[in-house]
């Protein structure tokens, strides 16, 4: 630890921290452009200029005859820094009148308007006119950037934080500064648009309104959207991300900083992979099937055959979960070993909990097995080699796993405690001995193979509780409609053991409900499903998840115990 | 020893019949300071550079034999010197005469310098432009393989040697030494931030020494009359500053605007503006008189007609108000001119020229240009002058907003234009004119 002194405020700051890290303990913001936690350090951009001096023995402070900038300027015992002199104050209404020349002033209809650092600094640091009489450069926009990307040329600062993501992060080096002076541009070469997997990550370093996503552009302004904070369910990385929703419409996700998980990035998949949420196919009511549903009534009229009618609203719910738990305990109770329930690795630690204290708690000998575990590939590890290779084990700066589940290391944990171990479903299924099933899927898109299909079969009891149709909910008994990750409050553990909370953005479609709300009340648990109280008792129950027992895990996540000796082993 | 007895030591060779060619270079006692120095020890040969004062040529004039101390001692592995011959100031052509009619000279020092440097790698980054200074450099690298005077065991010393010959692609950006290694190692020529410099990190992250063309011209005479014999040249170190290390030394001034004799004169370290101009190069044309002088390049500022007498040595330009001596490029504007004009053109070189990654210098050369521009066209405003006065104070590294010197190149032309000349300036927005003289040569 240094002391250093911000403003006439003492701070402790790490030894390798800037200036800009510094003041920021100190509760000071240096504004900033070019700089980036995770890129290198160019001190382009000058906005982040400070007047730093020493403190001599004798106590005396000597402050540096120029301005330096505070990205690159490191600091040590007795660092004097000052953001607040007028010569500061001067340097940074210059920079941003320089910054703002050529600028549009386009904000009216500019999609980083409201989250703009151009924006927030002028208003903080800027003044309100400009002195510039003569025309502004114009150029031409370029929605050829890449298939995710539009670059709005005169809205740039250059501070080329893309371009060294391109070349640091991703490894690809699509994007490059073109021209020079004030007509610099940034640009790609002709027919090697950015598409690289990571791509998308250029829009959220864009700290003004160059970069935008194509995806989400001119789709919300940016003040509507509230945020979640969530973890990417894409692979099992598990990347922090925020869900920004308005009116229940999820409109974008954006990695949250967090560097025990994947640092500042999230991949395009991840990104852009949400959309599924929203799919109109989506079950969105529960259902049972006509032999189950004799003797209720109802007045709508069904369009499957294989479903009775549409209950009545308000019986829906409360029907279809009565049924299920009465036919599972049924089920068990005829022949224990019989009984299978089936365990999505997209499910939180907490449903899984749910699901399995229930199960167990009607007969020991019910079988719990895990589901498919999707997987694609090998893991993608970035930066890139200049031929797209992999870049050597010490250097990996962001990986895209090939397990495609954001929980399987949660669920599992919760398998083995319950089950002693896992047993993955491709074993039993090929088991005749299974009649009764439950089924939870979750998965992003169809999960069930033609040989888990055949392998189910059409037994004596099949519940699903899933979010897309598939074989299977189209010849169940019961099904339940339920929530997808946006909908879900809960704590998924990643590939290296880092359990993280999520909590929901948006409510599940029409009628479905989050898994958790269906297991509490199946379970006949009292109380609304509440994610930390479960933790709290999972932390309780379950060894291996002692560290969820505090229940909070806070931004970061917290670290199995298991893992977390692995990591300090690695580091010493 | 004053002018008239002053021998020329680095155009000593100039206009002799086949001066590019090893032989004739040698009949004149070429290669006898290399031997002499392979005898040394390179520390050795670092001291007598120290010792004789030599400053560098290409602009600031920092001590060449300190320079070189630089390099970290225990250094494993390859230590580079790159040749900086990107001579793109506007007015300069010193370079270009040495390599063209000298090469050998300059390719002499080279070698001595890599021998002091402990370099096995010598990079000559030349200017594109320089075509003809490609052919004649290649050609004397050639000679010089052939006769074991680079490659390996040079003159059988044991110490070996390669130079590369690297072309440059007309940026003026590639003059800064930090973006001369860029661009050497084939990116983009943005000069980096330092420290580190590049005696610690430099071309391909090795330590590395950049000097200019002329500096190398200079010390083969060094290695062979010795540093007294150079330091009987120029203007001694000032006694009462401790911090001054003195000008001494030939040095090539390169003559160019309006006088009648333009060209390249080599004389002491010292002599005055007003002595080249009527001495040197035959007074100012069509019989008028200096307006303005700019004393080392455009980037140094201007001297206005009462400051002549001015000693151009590394201190003199600095004294009233210029950057410093620059390249000694010296380019004479008679009273004819309009300042106004004279200035737009440097500040249309300057934003031409900007590389663009600092701010400050991206937008300011711009925008001064562009105010220019419009007080040319008769629009300007009186509160014009204090925004490009303020402009050039925001811009370089002396107030410490930019990463190289280029912005304050770009920043001294207005402040020396605009102090000196306050008066035309007012003057020449008042009358709202428009100017339709044509723009000097030069920018582009």
């Amino acid at each position: 630890m240094v002391k250093v002194k911000v403003n006439d405020i003492e701070v402790d700051a790490g030894p390798k921290d800037n200036c800009i890290l510094a003041a920021r303990k100190a509760g000071v913001e240096i504004p900033h452009y070019c700089w980036h936690e995770s890129l290198s350090v160019v001190a382009s951009c000058r906005m982040c200029l400070v007047e730093v001096g020493e403190t001599k023995p004798d106590g005396t402070i000597a402050m540096g005859p120029k301005l330096v900038p505070g990205c690159q300027t490191p600091i040590k015992d007795g660092t004097v820094i000052r953001t607040d002199s007028p010569k500061v104050k001067a340097a940074q209404q210059m920079t941003l009148e320089l910054l703002l020349l050529n600028h549009p002033l386009d904000c009216s209809i500019c999609d980083q308007a409201g989250e703009c650092y151009l924006q927030d600094y002028t208003y903080k640091y800027g003044k309100a006119h400009s002195r510039l009489d003569e025309p502004k450069l114009q150029r031409m926009d370029k929605y050829h950037i890449g298939d995710q990307i539009a670059l709005f040329t005169d809205r740039c600062v250059m501070c080329t934080r893309c371009v060294r993501f391109t070349r640091e992060i991703s490894g690809t080096a699509e994007l490059q500064v073109v021209a020079r002076g004030s007509h610099e541009e940034i640009d790609v070469f002709p027919e090697e648009p950015c598409n690289n997997k990571l791509a998308g990550n250029v829009v959220d370093l864009c700290p003004v309104g160059a970069l935008c996503s194509k995806d989400f552009l001119y789709k919300k302004r940016v003040w509507w959207l509230k945020q979640a904070e969530s973890v990417c369910t894409g692979c099992s990385t598990g990347c922090s991300i925020s869900i920004d929703q308005n009116e229940n419409k999820v409109y974008r996700l954006r990695p949250r900083p967090n560097p025990e998980a994947q640092g500042h990035f999230m991949c395009d998949e991840g990104r852009f992979g949400f959309k599924y949420i929203h799919d109109e196919r989506r079950l969105s009511t529960p259902r049972l099937s006509v032999a189950l549903a004799s003797g209720i009534e109802s007045q709508r009229k069904t369009t499957s055959a294989n479903f009775a009618p549409d209950l009545n609203f308000a019986d829906l719910w409360p029907t279809a979960l009565t049924k299920a738990r009465q036919k599972i305990q049924d089920a068990i109770k005829a022949d224990p070993s019989s009984f299978v329930a089936v365990f999505s690795p997209f499910m939180t630690v907490e449903e899984a909990y749910l699901l399995a204290k229930f199960i167990k708690g009607i007969h020991d000998k019910a079988r719990l097995v895990l589901g498919p575990v999707p997987s694609v590939g090998v893991d993608d590890k970035y930066p890139k080699g200049p031929k797209g290779e992999s870049p050597a084990d010490g250097n990996v700066k962001f990986t895209i796993r090939a397990e495609k589940c954001p929980n399987r290391l949660g669920v599992e944990a919760v398998l083995k405690h319950f089950e002693g171990s896992v047993v993955r479903i491709e074993s039993i299924a090929q088991r005749p001995n299974a009649h009764a099933w439950y089924i939870v899927g979750g998965y992003t898109s169809g999960w069930v193979t033609e040989a888990i299909d055949k392998a189910i079969g059409t037994p004596s009891l099949l519940i699903v509780q899933d979010i897309f149709p598939s074989p299977l909910s189209e010849r169940a008994d019961i099904v339940l409609a339920s929530g997808s990750f946006a909908e879900r409050d809960g704590t998924y553990v990643n590939h290296a053991g880092l359990a993280q909370s999520a909590s929901a953005a948006v409510r599940a479609p029409g009628e479905a409900r989050a898994d958790g709300r269906i297991l509490m009340e199946l379970a006949g648990r009292t109380g609304l499903f509440n994610a930390m109280a479960l933790r709290k008792e999972i932390g309780a129950a379950i060894p291996e998840l002692s560290v969820l027992g505090s229940g909070d895990l806070g931004d970061q996540g917290v670290r199995l115990v298991r893992f977390a000796k692995q990591a300090t082993a690695a580091a010493t | 020893m004053s002018d008239s007895e002053f021998k020329p030591v680095l155009l000593g060779r100039v206009g002799r019949p086949n001066s590019q060619t090893l032989a004739s270079y040698r009949a004149d006692g070429g290669y006898e300071a290399l031997a002499k120095a392979l005898k040394m020890a390179n520390t050795e040969v670092i001291d007598v550079v120290k010792a004789s004062g030599l400053r560098g040529r290409g602009g600031a004039g920092f001590p060449t034999g300190l320079k070189w101390t630089f390099l970290p001692k225990d250094v494993k592995g390859p230590i580079y010197l790159c040749i900086n011959g990107d001579e793109s100031e506007p007015g300069t052509f010193n370079n270009r005469v040495l390599i063209e009619e000298d090469p050998h000279q300059v390719l002499e020092g080279i070698v001595i310098s890599s021998f002091a440097t402990r370099s096995t790698t010598a990079y000559f980054y030349l200017r594109y432009e320089y075509g003809r200074c490609y052919r004649v450099l290649k050609q004397a690298i050639d000679e010089m393989y052939a006769n074991n005077l680079l490659g390996k065991n040079i003159l059988g010393s044991g110490y070996d040697l390669d130079i590369y010959l690297h072309r440059g692609a007309c940026a003026y950006i590639c003059g800064e030494e930090t973006g001369l290694i860029e661009s050497l190692e084939g990116k983009r020529a943005w000069p980096r931030i330092k420290p580190p410099f590049p005696a610690i990190e430099g071309a391909f992250r090795r330590p590395t020494v950049v000097n200019n063309v002329e500096t190398m011209a200079c010390i083969p005479h060094i290695m062979k009359h010795g540093p007294e014999w150079f330091q009987t040249m120029g203007i001694p170190k000032d006694p009462n500053n401790p911090r001054d290390a003195g000008s001494y030394g030939p040095k090539l001034y390169c003559i160019s605007g309006h006088v009648n004799q333009p060209g390249l004169v080599e004389l002491p370290m010292g002599i005055t503006a007003r002595e080249l101009i009527d001495k040197h190069a035959g007074g100012v044309w069509k019989g008028r008189s200096a307006k303005a002088v700019i004393p080392g390049g455009i980037s140094m500022g201007f001297m206005s007609s009462a400051e002549l007498d001015t000693p151009l040595d590394f201190n003199g330009p600095g004294r009233v108000g210029c950057l410093g001596l620059g390249t000694a490029a010296v380019v004479v504007i008679d009273d004819h001119t309009s300042m106004v004009d004279v200035l737009y053109n440097a500040c249309r070189f300057f934003a031409h020229e900007s590389c663009g990654q600092c701010t400050p210098c991206r937008e300011g050369t711009a925008w001064s240009t562009k105010i220019l521009e419009r007080i040319r066209e008769g629009r300007g405003k009186l509160s014009d002058i204090d925004t490009l006065l303020e402009i050039s104070a925001s811009i370089g590294t002396i107030p410490g907003t930019t990463i190289c010197g280029l912005a304050d190149g770009a920043a001294w032309p207005i402040k020396t234009a605009i102090n000196k000349f306050r008066g035309e300036f007012e003057e020449y927005i008042k009358s709202g004119r428009r100017s339709e003289s044509p723009v000097l040569a030069g920018a582009h």
